[in-house]
């Protein structure tokens, strides 16, 4: 997994709520065996018109907004469990997704890949909005170790929160399942005493 | 204090805690298939670590499989490539695989109940949100992602912190024609798609006592909508009755025991819960959904309700329906009955009910697809097949099919679709289609009057 430690970069604004998986990436998409290529479809439908075309005024399409920030609207990533959404995301260029509320599976996901979900308050959330919305250049600055969100341009400071663990495995580019490994002495132990 | 029927389950499976951090759950019960588990093998090959214990796993086909000529080679390319990677894979690692062609295969959440794998106490994941519905059993059951799906390969367990308790109980009785598809769909409506997250929820009260499970299923399979990570419903006789006699159900001394811990299990009179809710059966009407996600719900008799908020409006926009439209005698030409929500034998029982003598609209495709080979043999052996012919349906093969759309079976841009699914998600069923979500009586009425219907109207 790639670390993730600082952040300097403008971002994203998709002021949508609900923002399901399969409108992240629709379930026709899911037939590749590996865990690139992802990020051409993402949003799809949002994204290109029936005929492939772009649709101008989705976000993606919009050439005023750029960066590795995305921000979006309450209780994003919710749905279907599929991995790809946050492989989508991350294929496409994304390091941070910043929302009021993430569904649960796409935040484990999303940590899982090195993408850094950040919840913040709604107000909080409407004040970023605003921000990008009034000057796409605005800078944020993303500071893991620190925990917190800053965008100087309009002197926003937020700490967030975010299990020391998942932290730890971030900044280090640790997978889970190494640690797994490590303690499977632990798990071996723990089925002999259940089967004793 | 008290223990939850979740406490009891979860804490019996926690091998270490991390000071600060998640547990690691050791998982009894892996189910796979071949969608979210391609690129898991691949992180142990590139590993160079076996699955540690594959005869712990069990694999099927379901998401993007044909529901036709099922015995021919998939046509789809990609389609037949990542069910052909899953043999590959499973035959590498010595797991178990229900493939096309076996009397076993199946939607992954109907076969684990129908086998009788799937039991009370038992932790289980699956590479699938609606993992939920195992739940139904009294089991810690959950979707994960492919990365932990590599875990449990890796080590059978996985690092998770252990979510906050809900309850929500209901009731009361409910009225005919209300189905527990229904219940689960008013309770979305109630709380809304992201109450849940973060929590495991308990369903408990009379109306749960009283369902069977093939309903307790339906609604614990839907408790992601709410976000929820799984649902539970404390073991009874109703459970016990379902279990015996299965084909991979203890037998004798083993039963006694297991029946023996599966009765320690229900949540303790005095253990408390983080939040909880009540319900009155009574005020549950037949229901429908009339936007993009699955809170968006109303009895049929009800209106649209009206708000300010951007992406409320987007999505009935998208719908076509505007605020304040009631969706009673609304003209539709798709139903589609199955589904990991319902597409169990009770759901096509209700369903060849009210078909039975009884033709479908014309203008209506209704296509039924059976959750199992063993659905679908019981819809031959019981008859019901030529009910559902005969009223002019398409009876298909056991799969996913047109919840999510991955294979041929999609619903036109426009069209609506009175779906037993699970998400009525902008283009779920096919780019552009329209998913209003129902009970399967719902649904099979809406296919005969080519319109959606109050069923406890007719």
């Amino acid at each position: 997994m790639e670390k993730f430690t600082r952040l300097e970069q403008t971002a994203i604004p998709l002021d949508i709520e609900n923002v399901d998986t399969d409108q992240i990436i629709p379930a026709r998409f899911l037939k590749s065996t590996d865990r690139v290529g992802f990020g051409k479809n993402l949003f799809r439908d949002w994204r290109y018109d029936k005929n492939d075309k772009p649709i101008a005024d989705f976000v993606l399409n919009n050439p005023t907004f750029a960066g590795p920030i995305l921000v979006a609207g309450n209780n994003f990533g919710c749905g279907s469990s599929r991995e790809h959404a946050a492989w989508a995301l991350t294929d496409y260029g994304f390091k941070v997704v910043i929302s009021s509320f993430f569904a649960d599976i796409f935040k484990g996901n999303a940590l899982n890949n090195g993408l850094l979900p950040i919840q913040v308050s709604d107000s909080q959330l409407q004040k970023i909005f605003k921000a990008i919305t009034k000057n796409s250049n605005c800078e944020f600055i993303i500071d893991l170790m620190g925990q917190y969100i800053e965008v100087p341009s309009i002197g926003l400071h937020i700490d967030f929160e975010i299990n020391s663990y998942k932290k730890t495995c971030l900044i280090n580019g640790y997978d889970d399942i190494d640690y797994l490994i490590s303690n499977r002495h632990k798990i071996e132990e723990f089925e002999r005493k259940r089967n004793a | 204090m008290g223990k939850t029927l979740f406490d009891k389950v979860w804490d019996s499976h926690v091998v270490d805690q991390l000071k600060d951090g998640p547990d690691i759950l050791y998982i009894d019960k892996h189910l796979i298939h071949e969608v979210t588990s391609p690129q898991a093998f691949s992180t142990l090959n590139d590993k160079d670590i076996p699955v540690f214990r594959p005869q712990q796993i069990l694999a099927t086909v379901d998401h993007n499989v044909p529901t036709l000529n099922q015995h021919l080679p998939i046509k789809d390319e990609l389609s037949r490539n990542q069910v052909a990677k899953l043999r590959n894979n499973c035959e590498k690692h010595d797991i178990e695989l229900y493939g096309l062609g076996h009397p076993h295969q199946g939607i992954v959440h109907v076969i684990g109940p129908e086998l009788g794998i799937t039991q009370p106490g038992m932790t289980m994941v699956c590479g699938d949100s609606h993992t939920s519905t195992h739940g139904a059993f009294g089991s810690i059951a959950f979707g994960i992602g492919t990365s932990q799906v590599a875990q449990v390969f890796a080590s059978q367990c996985l690092l998770v912190s252990k979510p906050k308790s809900m309850r929500i109980i209901v009731d009361g009785e409910l009225k005919k024609g209300v189905h527990p598809k229904d219940v689960i769909l008013h309770i979305i409506a109630q709380l809304g798609t992201d109450s849940g997250t973060g929590y495991f929820v308990e369903y408990a009260g009379e109306v749960f006592e009283n369902m069977s499970m093939e309903g307790r299923m339906t609604v614990c399979n839907m408790s992601i909508e709410m976000g929820a990570r799984g649902g539970m419903i404390a073991p009874d006789q109703t459970t016990y009755n379902y279990i015996e006699g299965r084909e991979f159900a203890p037998s004798q001394a083993e039963w006694q025991q297991k029946l023996k811990y599966w009765k320690s299990l229900p949540s303790d009179p005095d253990a408390s819960f983080d939040k909880e809710y009540h319900f009155d059966a009574a005020e549950i009407s037949p229901m429908i959904t009339y936007g993009t996600n699955p809170g968006m719900g109303i009895g049929i008799q009800e209106q649209i309700p009206s708000s300010k908020n951007e992406s409320f409006k987007k999505s009935l926009e998208y719908m076509g329906f505007k605020q304040g439209d009631t969706l009673n005698n609304l003209p539709i030409n798709y139903v589609f009955i199955g589904s990991c929500t319902n597409s169990r034998i009770e759901d096509f029982r209700v369903a060849s009910d009210y078909i039975k003598g009884k033709k479908k609209a014309e203008n209506v495709n209704a296509l039924i697809v059976p959750g199992s080979q063993q659905v679908a043999k019981q819809i031959q052996d019981e008859g019901l097949s030529v009910i559902f012919e005969e009223a002019g349906f398409m009876i298909r093969q056991p799969g996913c099919s047109a919840c999510l759309a991955m294979n041929d079976d999609k619903i036109p841009a426009g069209e609506y679709c009175v779906s037993t699914s699970n998400r009525n998600f902008e283009g779920r069923q096919g780019p552009g289609s329209r998913t209003i979500l129902a009970s399967p009586l719902t649904a099979v009425a809406a296919a005969i009057e080519g319109k959606i219907v109050d069923i406890t109207q007719l």
